[in-house]
């Protein structure tokens, strides 16, 4: 019994980050679909990425519960739970930014297009290293701070990104409105803004599997 | 009447299993891997098996080391022991049942004149150092093998977690059976005396009169788990858990193998089969040896964490709590003795007698007698006698034995007075020592109770300090009230004068306008203009000014009169409007005087103030 319970939760967490992989893969998608104007593909992924956070919601409160109710990890359960909260911000946030792409619709001159993709990409980079370094908090704590520096990596380099894409925004391109500009720079912070995410669970992660090994 | 007797060492193996189990399952119950109730009833089963199943050897040692052979000695000896637990628990002195015990033991023998097993006793000391640096030992050992294990396998945290439970229990339950096979020696080893002498038919298996004895104090042991264990295992529980899951696990482990060791015959004979020394049977301390893997785990990381205090506290203990036991136990029995009439001992049937067989076959009559107390060698004593009795004249043997029993009675009365003496001296100590870590904790109460009186003090000075100033403020803003108050009164008085004047120039003017004569005219205008310089040179002004330079400076006319008293008061006003930076002609308008005689008048002040030629006045006034 207790080990089957084990078992399912194992299950349970392993899909939760797969939800979490999944979503922040469709946001990727998105971006790049609503930069080259693909209206279609866009709100498939808007749609997707919906599904995909309710889905991490439900798994994340199933996770809750089981822990809860079964008494189990006794010592680690509250930092867990905090864990799959935070990771559980990262497709909120990546949901909400497609959401506003759909709603305000910014328009990004094409020659920021290339400079709001590399941004993305920095950005569920940092997501995509982040996955790994929680799946080995579960199985092998010594190796969750080899993983990590990788999310630090590409959390700077989306730093970086979203400067450049401001600094090009309000020094080189004169043709744009201040409003536009003002409204292209929040869509760069937002994008930003899941690296910054990923950057809080790394944080949270390393203090984790400090813990554990102490 | 016997459970009577019973009863102090039923309360020894309540306290016991009230606090030692939490060592065994505190930390499966204080994480709330398994509940409470699960805890208590495993333990209590596992302590009761243990106890019967496997408590023979530690008693046997404590049984060695002085065997108190009547019921009331013993029932003394562990109401002693546990009385000394609680009251030392109760100073949060470092204590442990088993150490109570082996002193009661030893403070038994003492008043018996029972001379103490040396041996016995070194064997049992050299245990309690041992028990938990083999802990300790054990605990390294042990949280490398999981450690390597865990790096190996790398399980899923709530894999591992599952285990660690499953693990926990079974752990638990060993630790439960361990604790109940070595410590049932220090609740009921003393009672051995009164063990039935009949076996208990339990269809399955048998009882023995010890194993009988036994059972009643696991049951006991097992009543604390379940009466009293909870709290303590929620906190023992969770300090022990500050670790981790595993090494929570590793050290109940390391404790449970350690108890084991020490009280499995079966393991100490296999030991024997390799030709190694014998493991000894003896009682340790649960919570210390707890202690002991705890720091072996602390070692392992780098000596982080270790509370050092908490080991020398043991290392004390292991004096401490013998001598106190054994003390308290001496004058308990000779209370219980001497007041209750009550045996606490039965004094041997006879003495050993030794009888040399090669002497015995020259000569009948020349028997040549060694005397010993040791109740162990009794049978063969009363063997060797029924010979006796056959061979030789038996009256012979008789008057020889009440001899030897009249000398023992002597030798007795010296050691029971020798150790008397020591035993008062060393609870005249103790008293002191007690009263000194008492008076310590009343002393540091002391300090702080003056400490706070003195903040207190300081607070109280400060208040009224505070008040002073208010006090200060309030009169300074009265006296400002009534100067303001005599300003307005003077004003108003003033500028009554001023119409009664203004009234009076009128009627003046009035008189000269209506007056036809020319000469008459000039006489009026004269008057008049009389009247003008008259009240241009009223003092009621200037009494209103100097009144409210007096007012404001007040302190400066103090100190003015206290550098020359003999100043005049048209000199100190000079002072304070020269204090107040007024030029010499302003003064001189203010107190309608010639500027001439405001330089005279300066001089002159300048000389009774001693005002050097170098220094301006103004400066040094304004310095005053």
């Amino acid at each position: 019994m207790l080990f089957k319970t084990a078992n399912n939760l194992i299950s349970a967490i392993n899909k939760f980050l797969d939800t979490i992989d999944q979503g922040i893969l469709v946001f990727k998608e998105g971006v790049n679909n609503y930069l080259n104007k693909e209206e279609s593909k866009f709100s498939e992924k808007i749609e997707l990425i919906l599904k995909l956070e309710s889905q991490a919601d439900e798994t994340r409160r199933q996770i809750e519960n089981d822990l809860y109710i079964h008494s189990l990890l006794p010592q680690f359960r509250g930092d867990v739970l905090v864990l799959l909260e935070k990771l559980d911000d990262i497709i909120d946030t990546a949901k909400e930014d497609l959401l506003q792409f759909d709603v305000e619709g910014p328009q990004i001159p094409l020659e920021l297009n290339d400079d709001f993709s590399k941004l993305t990409d920095a950005s569920v980079l940092s997501v995509e290293s982040l996955i790994p370094a929680v799946r080995a908090y579960f199985n092998d704590v010594n190796a969750v701070k080899d993983k990590l520096h990788r999310v630090y990596f590409y959390e700077k380099e989306s730093d970086k990104l979203a400067d450049n894409i401001k600094r090009r925004l309000f020094k080189e391109l004169h043709d744009l409105k201040l409003s536009e500009k003002i409204h292209l720079r929040y869509f760069a912070l937002h994008i930003e803004n899941i690296s910054d995410v990923a950057e809080e669970v790394a944080n949270l992660l390393a203090i984790m599997s400090i813990k554990r090994s102490l | 009447m016997i459970l009577f007797f019973l009863s102090s060492g039923l309360f020894l193996g309540w306290s016991l299993g009230a606090n030692d189990a939490a060592n065994v399952f505190g930390s499966a119950v204080g994480t709330k891997m398994i509940t409470f109730r699960k805890a208590a009833i495993i333990a209590g089963i596992f302590v009761v098996i243990g106890a019967v199943a496997q408590g023979a050897g530690t008693s046997h040692t404590l049984n060695s080391l002085g065997n108190i052979n009547a019921i009331a000695g013993a029932f003394t000896a562990a109401l002693t022991a546990a009385i000394t637990v609680f009251i030392m628990t109760k100073f949060k002195l470092p204590v442990s049942t088993t150490q109570a015990i082996v002193g009661s033991i030893i403070g038994w023998n003492f008043y018996t004149g029972n001379p103490t097993d040396i041996n016995s006793l070194t064997k049992i000391v050299t245990t309690w150092i041992a028990g938990p640096i083999i802990g300790a030992i054990f605990s390294i050992i042990l949280y490398l093998c999981v450690k390597f294990v865990l790096k190996k396998t790398k399980p899923h945290l709530l894999k591992l977690d599952a285990i660690l439970r499953v693990l926990l229990i079974i752990v638990g339950a060993f630790g439960s059976y361990s604790l109940g096979a070595n410590n049932i020696a220090n609740v009921m080893g003393v009672f051995l005396s009164a063990a039935p002498k009949t076996s208990l038919d339990l269809v399955f298996f048998e009882l023995n009169g010890v194993q009988q004895l036994f059972l009643i104090g696991g049951i006991a042991i097992a009543i604390g788990i379940f009466t009293y264990s909870k709290r303590v295992m929620e906190r023992v529980g969770n300090s022990i858990v500050q670790l981790s899951s595993e090494a929570a696990l590793v050290v109940v482990l390391a404790h449970s193998l350690v108890l084991f060791i020490f009280s499995s015959q079966s393991l100490s004979n296999l030991i024997v089969s390799f030709g190694l020394p014998p493991i000894p049977m003896v009682p340790v301390s649960s919570s210390q040896v707890i202690v002991g893997a705890i720091v072996g785990i602390g070692f392992l990381k780098g000596g982080r964490g270790i509370k050092f205090g908490v080991v020398g506290e043991i290392s004390i203990g292991w004096i401490t709590t013998p001598i106190i036991a054994g003390v308290f136990a001496f004058f308990s029995l000779f209370f219980v003795n001497n007041v209750f009439k009550l045996e606490v001992y039965k004094a041997p049937l006879s003495s050993v007698i030794q009888i040399d067989d090669n002497l015995t076959q020259k000569d009948s009559t020349k028997t040549n007698i060694v005397i010993n107390n040791s109740e162990k060698n009794a049978a063969l004593i009363k063997e060797e006698i029924v010979k006796d009795e056959i061979n030789y004249d038996s009256t012979l043997i008789a008057e020889k034995k009440l001899n030897i029993i009249g000398k023992n009675a002597k030798k007795d009365n010296f050691w029971k007075k020798l150790t008397f003496f020591f035993s008062v001296i060393i609870v005249l100590l103790l008293i002191r020592i007690i009263y000194s870590f008492n008076n310590s904790g009343v002393d540091k109460n002391r300090e702080i109770v003056k400490k706070s009186e003195e903040i207190s003090n300081a607070q109280q000075e400060l208040i009224k300090s505070e008040l002073k100033n208010l006090n200060l403020k309030r009169a300074h803003l009265q006296n400002q009230l009534e100067f303001k108050n005599r300003e307005i009164v003077n004003f108003a008085l003033h500028v009554i004068r001023k119409n009664d004047i203004f009234l009076e120039l009128k009627k003046n003017i009035d008189k000269i306008y209506n007056e036809k004569d020319i000469e008459n005219q000039r006489k009026y205008i004269k008057e008049l203009l009389v009247l003008v310089n008259q009240n241009l040179n009223s003092d009621k002004d200037r009494e209103t000014l100097n009144l409210h330079i007096e007012e404001e400076n007040h302190d400066f006319f103090n100190r003015l009169y206290q550098l020359n008293p003999s100043l005049t008061n048209n000199e100190k006003r000079l002072s304070a409007l020269i204090r107040l930076d007024f030029s010499s002609k302003d003064i001189a308008s203010i107190l309608n005087i010639s500027t001439k005689s405001i330089e005279m008048n300066r001089y002159r002040l300048r000389k009774k103030l001693n005002v050097p030629s170098s220094e301006n006045i103004k400066k040094f006034i304004s310095k005053i």
